[in-house]
Order: structure tokens, then C-alpha cells, then sequence
């Protein structure tokens, strides 16, 4: 390869970088400026940060988010799971097609109409709107991406194994949690994963599906900007940000690790010259 | 494929807490939703007329039957805010897809030619934005873009202009934030399909006397039609049906429809006419999906 095109390369990338990450970096150092305006730097300060401790309203939302993610990507990872073992294991079982689309549609669809769908359903059936609601919203907005990221993971893992554990004695449950289970079992905590943070961030389908007594980070995100960038939500913004950083930061540790360890055990099972002694 | 099986008891076990959820929760609502596109709207609670109730006789049915009315599909066509919200969504998102297949390409293209232990990192830092908030990214934009926003402080200290650009609340801001939200859904995709690709081809098509410009346009280019299809689509789609960042980064004129469809529904409790627009707006998005997967279909024949 040409210099030329090596830094053609190296440029095009740095460009894109700093295209993704610029906004983010901006807004996360805006948030410890001490001026409330977004074009004046007024010195570093904290007080953005210490003024959301005390913000009650902002701290029972973010409470609410949190129990409302934890809750409904397990309920969403559990269906998931149920939803990929079909569409993986039982063939061409019939209403096949149905389910398929059924468990796919939702990705495909905006969501101010699964929205809107929800709404019009929990009204019709008279169910008071509030956490229970906003947590059905959420399982069924993110289900489709749970069975998607475990189903790929099923399709990977060969179905002769489990059938030769079932010909050794094993029921199928047993063969399913004992064999294939844990080849998913990564697939699985991501799809968990995706979930929580798909329900965390959602602003839509929360908006439809919940009632006064459960309103959400984002919700109270979404009502303060709409009336402009304020330095709170700048320091909230950074804490998410940050959050993210260190989950993704520690997820790419683990996985550098296992592989390291991946390759140590190679190594060790067949030595080469270089490394017998 | 195996022929249709009928389903052990345990398996129908399995399949029953999906396929409830489903029903329950996402096809159950959107029957209600088609229900109430053709029903009237009514000042009430909720704001519209039944067509009709599960406790109703035939009798009743058939009565209440009655007030059918398609009138909510009439006023989709002939409301100017509707039609315009539609050819405006499209285009917007169109246009977005477009800017973003051309900003992606190269990016993609420099991160699959990277040396390979380098591709695992650039590939994580692409889609690492992909797990922080949505509606962040969007909001860190109403600080570049505004009036006293850092782009115009810049441009001004620079002396490249003398007045700010009115660039935030113009539906060039919409585009900007839906290129800028949905850049990973075009990456990812795009480099898995020029990740792919054999080196190989493109050193036999430059021993065979084609420019660098010839090798791309007539090897990697055509190889990478799948990623491109596929990331079209990725940003198309939601892009059409897009709230928050035509709500946020547009101004009062930029319409898009599922805007308007979020503005009938909680402003003015028109639930008939934004059901209609929800039902015709999944039947305009199934319409590329349908094509895409008929291509597909026809693909695979043609490689048997």
C-alpha cells in the first residue's frame, strides 16, 4: 500500500472520529462551566453537579428509569430467549410465519405508532397508567432486540450436541441448560444489556405508556430542553455518558481478557518450539 | 427445511410467553389502532366512537357498524398538513440516507483496510455511540447549531462570516442530527460487507491495467451492494417515522409525520385521524422492506 493512501486512510478516520465524538466531548466539557451561557466559558465549576443532588424531581425520575430498565429487559431477555429457542429449535412449526413476524416487527416500526398502539390498548381495557404500563411498553419495545442478538447466537451453536446429550439420558430442559446455554450465555447478557439501555434512553413509548405518578429521566430530559441547552441537563448528560463509558470500557477488558486466556490455553495444549521451553 | 411438525407440550410451553406477549401487547393494540382509523371522532374519553364492543350482540355490532367511516383516510389525502408531512418526512430521511451512505463509505472503507488487529478497537469506538442515550446525542447538537452556538462563535472568530448562520430549526438541522444519530447503523453494515471482500480481486483487477478509480467502481463497489442495501435501510426506515430530532433540532415548519402524528394524538386528541396516519404510515414503510425482501428471495434463486 502507498503512503498516500495511508494517510488518506489515517485521515478519513480521524475525521470520522472526531465527527462521532466531537458533540459528545463538547457537551460533556460544557458541563463544568460555570456560566449558564453555552458560548461563554465562565471558569471550571462543579456546582452543575452539586445542583443536581438536589434536584429531587430529576433524582425520583432517574430512580423510576432505573427500576423500569432493570425490570423489563429481564422480563424482555427472558422472552427473548423463549421466542429465539423456538424460531431456532422447533422447525417449521406452524404460524411459523406469523410468529416470525410478529417477534420482528417492532424493530421495524416507528415507535410513536407502537406507541400510540399501547395507549389506545391499555385505555380500551381501563388500566390505570403508571410504572406497570410503562414496564409492558418497554418489554415489548425491546423483546424484538432480545430474540434477534440470542437467536444468532443459537443459529452459531450446533443442535447435535444437545442431541447427542438428550440420546445420553438428558430431558431436552436439561439438555438446553446444561449444552447450549452456556454458548449463549454471552449473547444472552447482551441481549439483557441492550435491553436496559434501549429502555433507559426510551422517550416515546414511555411518553404513551406511562402515567403522572411514573415520569422518566428522559421525560423530564426531553421537557427541559425543549426549552434550551441548560447546564443541569449538561451535567446529567455527562453522568450517562460516563456511565456508558465505564460499562463499555470494562466489557472490552473482559473480552481482551478471555481471549488472552483463550490463547494461553492454545498455547499450553500445543506447544510450539518457541515457547517449550 | 423440514415439513410442518406439530409442537410437543413442552415446546408449546416455550413458545406460549412470546407469542401471548405478542398478542396481548403488540397485535391486540395495533387491531385497535386499525379499529379506530375507521371510527368518528367524539369529544370524550377516550375521543372517539366504537365501532364496536367485545360485550356487544350481533345486533349491536351491526348498528354501531354504521358509524364506519373512512373519513380519517379522506383527510390524510386531502389535509395539506398530512400529505406535506409525508413527502417531507420521505424526502428528509431520504436525503439523510444519502448524505449518510456518503459520509460512512470512506470510514467504513478506511476501518476494514486497517491492519487487522487494529479493526476490533475502531470497530468497537464506531458503534460505542450506538449504547449512549439517543436523545443526548441529539441535544448536543442544539449547542453546536444554535444562532450563539459554538459553530457561528467559531466561524465569526475566524472571520469567515460576519452574521450567524440561521442553521438551528431548518430541516438542514434535521438532517445533520439523523446523519450524525444513525451513522452506526450505516457503518456496521458497510464494513461487515468490505471486510469481506477478498484483497485479491481488487490486486488482479489493478494487474489487469484498472485505475484505482476503475478497481472501485468496478470490484469494491459493486461487493459491497449488500451492506449498502442493508444500511440504507437501517437509517431509512426509522428516519421516516423519526420524533425527537425534527422535534428538537427543527423548527416549527419542518414537518415530519411522526411529529404531526405525536401533535394529533396528545394536542389535539384527534385519535382517529393519527391512528389513520400511523396505519398508513406502517404500510408505507413495509412497501421497501417488501421490495427488499422480494430481491433477496430472487437472489437466492438465482445463486441455486
Amino acid at each position: 500500500m502507498s503512503a498516500a493512501s495511508l494517510w488518506a486512510r489515517r485521515a478519513t478516520l480521524l475525521v470520522g472520529f472526531v465527527f462521532l465524538y466531537a458533540p459528545i466531548v463538547i457537551l460533556a466539557v460544557m458541563s463544568f462551566n460555570a456560566s449558564r451561557l453555552v458560548s461563554v466559558w465562565g471558569g471550571f465549576s462543579t456546582k452543575w453537579y452539586a445542583a443536581l443532588l438536589e434536584n429531587e424531581q430529576l433524582l425520583r425520575s432517574a430512580k423510576i428509569s432505573l427500576a423500569a430498565a432493570l425490570t423489563s429487559a429481564a422480563i424482555a431477555t427472558l422472552l427473548g430467549l423463549f421466542a429465539a429457542i423456538a424460531l431456532a429449535r422447533f422447525g417449521c412449526f406452524r404460524t411459523r410465519m406469523l410468529f416470525f413476524g410478529a417477534v420482528h416487527a417492532p424493530l421495524v416500526l416507528p415507535e410513536v405508532v407502537l406507541g400510540l398502539a399501547l395507549l389506545t390498548c391499555f385505555v380500551a381495557l381501563g388500566v390505570g397508567r403508571g410504572f406497570v404500563t410503562l414496564v409492558i411498553g418497554h418489554v415489548t419495545l425491546t423483546m424484538c432486540f432480545t430474540t434477534v442478538a440470542i437467536l444468532a447466537a443459537m443459529r452459531d451453536c450446533d443442535p447435535a450436541l444437545e442431541e447427542a446429550a438428550m440420546d445420553l439420558g438428558a430431558t431436552p430442559p436439561e439438555a438446553f441448560v446444561r449444552v447450549a446455554l452456556p454458548q449463549i450465555a454471552p449473547a444472552v447478557i447482551t441481549a439483557y444489556l441492550l435491553a436496559f439501555t434501549l429502555s433507559l434512553d426510551d422517550l416515546i413509548i414511555a411518553s404513551f405508556a406511562t402515567g403522572p405518578g411514573a415520569t422518566t429521566l428522559p421525560m423530564r430530559i426531553y421537557s427541559q430542553v425543549r426549552l434550551g441547552v441548560s447546564p443541569q441537563i449538561n451535567a446529567i448528560s455527562t453522568l450517562l455518558l460516563a456511565l456508558v463509558a465505564v460499562a463499555l470500557g470494562l466489557a472490552a477488558l473482559v473480552s481482551y481478557w478471555r481471549a488472552r486466556r483463550n490463547l494461553q490455553a492454545v498455547k499450553t495444549a500445543a506447544p510450539t518450539p518457541n515457547n517449550a521451553s | 427445511m423440514s415439513a410442518r411438525r406439530k409442537l410437543s407440550l413442552g415446546e408449546r410451553l416455550v413458545i406460549a410467553a412470546p407469542y401471548l406477549w405478542i398478542g396481548a401487547f403488540f397485535l391486540a393494540p395495533m387491531l385497535l389502532v386499525a379499529k379506530i382509523s375507521v371510527s368518528q371522532s367524539v369529544l370524550a374519553r377516550p375521543p372517539y366512537r366504537p365501532i364496536f364492543e367485545f360485550s356487544d350482540s350481533l345486533a349491536d355490532i351491526w348498528s354501531k357498524a354504521q358509524n364506519f367511516t373512512l373519513d380519517s383516510y379522506r383527510a390524510l389525502v386531502s389535509d395539506t398538513l398530512y400529505v406535506e408531512s409525508y413527502l417531507s418526512s420521505l424526502t428528509i430521511a431520504a436525503i439523510s440516507t444519502l448524505i449518510t451512505l456518503i459520509v460512512a463509505y470512506p470510514f467504513a472503507l478506511a476501518m476494514a483496510r486497517a491492519p487487522e488487529r487494529m479493526r476490533p478497537i475502531l470497530i468497537g469506538l464506531a458503534a460505542a455511540p450506538f449504547w449512549t442515550s439517543f436523545l443526548i446525542r441529539v441535544y448536543a447538537w442544539i449547542a453546536l447549531l444554535k444562532d450563539e452556538g459554538l459553530i457561528n462563535n467559531a466561524l465569526i472568530a475566524l472571520g469567515v462570516i460576519s452574521a450567524p448562520l440561521q442553521m438551528f430549526a431548518t430541516p438542514g438541522a434535521v438532517v445533520v442530527g439523523i446523519v450524525y444519530s444513525y451513522l452506526p447503523f450505516m457503518l456496521l453494515p458497510l464494513y461487515a460487507a468490505l471486510e469481506r471482500q477478498n484483497p485479491s480481486l481488487r490486486e488482479a483487477a489493478a494487474d489487469l491495467g484498472a485505475s484505482p478509480a476503475q478497481v472501485f467502481l468496478r470490484v469494491t463497489l459493486p461487493l459491497s451492494r449488500e451492506g449498502i442495501i442493508a444500511g440504507a435501510l437501517l437509517v431509512f426506515i426509522p428516519a421516516v417515522g423519526e420524533f425527537v430530532i425534527p422535534d428538537l433540532l427543527g423548527g416549527s415548519e419542518t414537518l415530519m409525520i411522526g411529529r404531526t402524528l405525536w401533535n394529533d394524538f396528545f394536542s389535539n386528541h384527534d385519535w382517529p385521524a393519527a391512528s389513520a396516519a400511523a396505519i398508513a404510515l406502517v404500510a408505507l414503510l413495509l412497501i421497501p422492506l417488501l421490495l427488499w425482501e422480494r430481491a433477496r428471495l430472487r437472489e437466492e434463486e438465482r445463486a441455486q
